[in-house]
């Protein structure tokens, strides 16, 4: 099947650390795959396999159905975006582009006219005379992409792309690069450590914890439904509560945190009575509001202003929860006020313990 | 203070260096060049170009395109031998390593020439290293001394770290991943080499071919002490205008004519060179 990527068994030992520990993966044909993680999670050494930058201890890697393990870099079906572009200096920008065409044998009548085309795609046309010092960093991206898909690869790897650029190019690019992945419709494997970037543009996302796919979903899914600790802390699950099941009945618990908050949850057939359990709330599913299930009294902590919402930082019981509430309600609130904190059932999420340290 | 001032400040020192040490000695030359020599080995002034005319003749010439041969040859030489020896120690050997082995590439610059120049007689002459052990295995003796491949090996010997050092800078300044793009591009080892890592090293090139080239077009001592009686070198020829011939004014305008052919050769590359930093 062309562009699909299997990895069985992966492992990449780097002394006693287990970069890439054990990892099965199925990427489909086509798919916008994002590997997540924080650095230094084995996503770049992941990627780096599969270009064939480094060798395997273990394991095996199938690209669209083809062993790929004897294969070097140079022969492999698959091309890489680099994460400072690894543009090569002494060639002009069509230079670069065309560079691989050269490699792989193509007519040189035929290389121009790819070259011109691929820098049309990405919107660079008329760029090809430049020199790689007088580009922008956006268009050092660009041209970085070209280079690479000019060779119509059966599985496209980019390894940070977007880390070099600044907050407001990068979300243009995501867009742009999305783009340009669903008109080739070329399988895209994507590494990052923004959690925005991975749900902006995937289909599906891995997120790594030392070394290993520890959730892998669509971005729907790990948003509303992380599985372990570390997907929820990644995700921007804010408050993260030990607590203890007190009591499972009828579809729904009874729990107690560590902090003595008293919470009623709904039941997901994970819940087990006398049990300690690891809880996530998201700030923006509680509010600070008079009504509702799950309510208790706080009193407000500390303020985080973020121009269109507010995290305030919740005393409640033993526990310092967050809350975000939009700006035009939080106006008027004071530090100190005592205030109403509603916490739904169905926002408690169950999350499973993580190996080792969370971030 | 002005940085005009400041620099003329800075640069003093090396200015007067340079100003007593290189140009006047020159100019003394270039005066003593136009005069002739004197029953006694001394200078009489004049204001004559014979001894420029006799440099032209075609004995002289000769020796001149020898020493040009000798140095291309050393330099051709060098780098065929520096390059995957700088590669080996910029690219692929871990930094743990890297400095200790450095440090044996300029080793030999804590002996004196002269004392390595003897060794190599040691090591080449007919009842030397080489020879004894052929003869241990019954092969016949070669005559590895006193020749023209005795003056190119003890000069390539010589002048090798003076390569092998700019190559090394620049191939350890080379971006690890540009190597990396080039095979993730399609190029195998020897297109990456060709098309990517020798471009993008060619100043380490151009700077250590010209330090090579330079003091072997002069040569002086390895053709002394290694060479036949025969094989003369520029260098060796300027040497006995002054101690045997005792003709100070024909040593003198080879000497200068030699200086000039060196400066004419950086003007000719100055644009290489200036890409290369030197």
């Amino acid at each position: 099947m062309r562009g699909a990527v299997q990895v069985r068994g992966l492992r990449k030992l780097f002394g006693d650390l287990r970069a890439v520990d054990d990892v099965d993966l199925d990427v489909r044909p086509g798919e916008f795959l994002t590997l997540l993680g924080p650095s230094g999670c084995g996503k770049t050494t992941l990627l780096r396999l599969l270009a064939g930058f480094e060798e395997p201890d273990a394991g095996a890697i199938l690209i669209s159905g083809q062993d790929v393990a004897p294969l070097p870099p140079y022969r492999r079906p698959v091309n890489t975006v680099f994460q400072h572009f690894a543009l090569f200096p002494h060639r002009s920008v069509a230079g670069n582009v065309a560079f691989g065409l050269e490699m792989g044998g193509t007519p040189a009548a035929e290389v121009p006219a790819r070259v011109a085309k691929a820098l049309e795609m990405v919107r660079l046309p008329g760029f090809g005379e430049r020199r790689i010092d007088q580009l922008s960093g956006g268009q050092k991206q660009r041209v970085a992409l070209a280079r690479a898909v000019v060779l119509e690869p059966e599985v496209l790897l980019l390894d940070e792309p977007m880390s070099a650029l600044d907050l407001k190019l990068r979300k243009e690019m995501q867009v742009e690069v999305k783009n340009l992945q669903e008109r080739l419709k070329i399988t895209f494997i994507f590494v990052t450590h923004d959690q925005d970037e991975a749900l902006t543009m995937s289909d599906r996302i891995a997120v790594i914890n030392q070394g290993r796919i520890e959730q892998l979903g669509a971005p729907e899914e790990l948003y509303d439904r992380p599985r372990t600790r570390f997907v929820a802390d990644f995700l921007a699950v804010k408050n993260l509560l030990e607590a203890r099941v007190l009591e499972v009945a009828a579809g729904r618990v009874t729990l107690k945190t560590r902090g003595g908050v008293a919470l009623s949850a709904l039941d997901d057939g994970g819940y087990r009575a006398g049990a300690d359990v690891f809880i996530g709330i998201r700030p923006e599913r509680m509010s600070l509001a008079a009504g509702g299930e799950n309510l208790v009294i706080g009193t407000l902590d500390d303020e985080i202003y973020l121009g269109d919402r507010t995290d305030w930082r919740v005393r409640v019981e033993g526990e310092l929860l967050t809350v975000s509430e939009g700006a035009h309600l939080a106006r008027g609130r004071r530090r100190g006020e005592r205030v109403n904190v509603s916490l739904p059932p169905d926002a408690i999420l169950r999350l499973e313990p993580s190996p080792g340290p969370t971030p | 203070m002005k940085p005009r001032r400041q620099a003329i400040l800075l640069l003093l020192p090396c200015l007067l260096a340079l100003g007593l040490l290189y140009l006047f000695p020159q100019a003394l030359m270039f005066g003593a060049s136009l005069g002739h020599r004197s029953a006694y080995g001394g200078v009489v002034r004049g204001l004559s170009a014979s001894n420029y005319a006799r440099a032209l003749d075609p004995i002289y010439l000769k020796i001149l395109a020898r020493s040009f041969g000798l140095a291309f040859a050393t330099t051709a030489l060098c780098l065929l031998s520096a390059y995957p020896v700088a590669y080996w120690l910029g690219i692929k050997v871990t930094s743990r390593w890297r400095n200790a082995l450095l440090v044996l590439v300029i080793l030999p610059f804590w002996t004196s020439f002269l004392v390595r120049m003897y060794a190599w007689i040691f090591m080449l002459r007919s009842e030397g290293l080489v020879n004894l052990l052929l003869g241990k295995l019954g092969l016949p003796p070669l005559g590895l001394l006193y020749n023209d491949f005795a003056v190119m090996l003890g000069q390539v010997y010589g002048e090798l770290p003076f390569m092998i050092l700019p190559l090394y800078a620049s191939l350890e300044k080379l971006d690890r991943s540009l190597l990396e793009a080039a095979a993730d591009l399609g190029a195998g080892p020897a297109r990456s080499l060709w098309r990517v890592t020798i471009p993008l090293t060619a100043p380490g090139i151009v700077a250590g071919c010209v330090l090579v080239f330079i003091p072997s077009l002069g040569a002086y001592l390895a053709p002394d002490l290694l060479g036949g009686a025969r094989t003369v070198y520029i260098g060796n020829l300027i040497q006995s205008q002054f101690a045997v011939a005792r003709d100070m004014p024909f040593g003198s305008a080879l000497s200068f004519l030699l200086s000039l052919t060196v400066l004419a050769l950086l003007y000719v590359f100055r644009r290489p060179l200036r890409a290369a930093q030197l």
